[in-house]
């Protein structure tokens, strides 16, 4: 499985943490939420092999939110595939609100990833360093 | 014992949808900032209440707090339905105050109004996962209709099974390009429509009524 971590905090490069699902599977949301959020305001980009839930996205806009804080924290830059129809899914997922959630994500702080083209197959995104 | 709960609440957001058709629905107005959903709601306001929502404004981030207007009944083609609109924050995942600096604002009223606007999503976040019946999503079709918060926003609807219909909106400017939309989000209807000018109001009302009656 794709889990590495890139640490080096001395030096002037950009860390990047590739986060496996199987890494984020036994995690609860708010643990998931907080690990993205502690890694991106540390400056780092966060690459989620298996994405989060809709329901996680929308805990995650709140909480992003709560955090900005003038000339500290501008927010995040997130990007995803666009989600694919669910059309998909068969009745009884969409009954239960269940929804595949296996997209790449990335995110990074607002104020040093900037996303030059994205469709369907291509996120292209240029990051800065801090 | 998740899936037994996840059913049970899965029935019982269907039993109550059931039993509350008399009911005003509440139809949350949502998209980016600047897409025009207050010029949207106050113009669905004026012409079925004579009154308006709340101010408009070309400087993003002017609604910070979800408005209601309740009670509004709109009619068409023999077919009524009552609405409270809820016109909505636009949604963003980052908010600088410095941008505001460039509408000729002080930086006090500037971190002022980003501290708003922050707390205006939380609350836009909170009633699309809990009080809205159905969504009408905005969105600038002179605009790529394809942004990371669309796409996600479009998710989060879909997963709550709510009825959506997406708006593109300001037709009447050269750059508009409705194709766009409705290939982008093909799995709903896109209905095109200048809230500004009012063109194309007698389809929105003829949608309105058809999904949300």
């Amino acid at each position: 499985m794709p889990e590495a971590t890139a640490s080096d905090s001395t030096s002037d490069g950009v860390q990047i943490d590739l986060f496996s699902g199987n890494r984020m599977a036994n995690l609860t949301s708010m643990e998931k939420i907080r690990l993205i959020l502690d890694g991106v305001r540390d400056g780092n980009i966060v690459i989620l092999e298996e994405g989060l839930s809709p329901d996680e996205e929308s805990k995650l806009i709140e909480v992003t939110m709560a955090e900005i804080s003038p000339d500290e924290f501008n927010g995040i830059e997130i990007e995803t595939y666009p989600r694919s129809q669910t059309a998909d899914q068969s009745f009884l997922d969409r009954l239960m609100g269940r929804q595949s959630t296996q997209k790449l994500t990335v995110i990074g702080p607002a104020n040093q990833i900037q996303t030059l083209h994205k469709d369907e197959n291509l996120i292209s995104a240029l990051v800065s360093r801090k | 014992m998740g899936l037994l709960t996840d059913l049970r609440d899965s029935i019982s957001r269907v039993v109550d949808r059931l039993f509350s058709e008399s009911e005003p629905k509440r139809i949350g107005i949502y998209g980016p900032p600047n897409a025009g959903k207050t010029t949207l709601a106050n113009r669905i306001a004026r012409d079925w209440t004579g009154d308006a929502i709340g101010p408009e404004s070309h400087i993003p981030h002017e609604t910070r707090r979800a408005r209601r207007k309740e009670n509004v009944e709109i009619e068409r083609n023999g077919k009524k339905v009552t609405i409270d609109i809820v016109d909505t924050p636009g949604v963003t995942t980052k908010v600088d105050y410095k941008e505001f600096l460039e509408h000729d604002m002080e930086k006090d009223d500037a971190v002022r109004r980003s501290r708003e606007a922050t707390e205006g999503v939380a609350e836009a976040m909170h009633w699309l996962r809990e009080d809205v019946d159905g969504v009408v999503y905005v969105l600038d079709s002179t605009k790529d209709p394809i942004s990371q918060v669309n796409t996600m926003l479009i998710g989060i609807i879909e997963s709550q099974d709510l009825p959506v219909l997406i708006f593109a909106n300001k037709i009447d400017l050269e750059d508009s390009n409705v194709e766009r939309i409705a290939n982008a989000y093909p799995q709903h209807e896109t209905v095109e429509l200048s809230a500004l000018e009012g063109e194309n109001m007698d389809e929105v009302y003829a949608k309105i009524a058809e999904y949300f009656g």
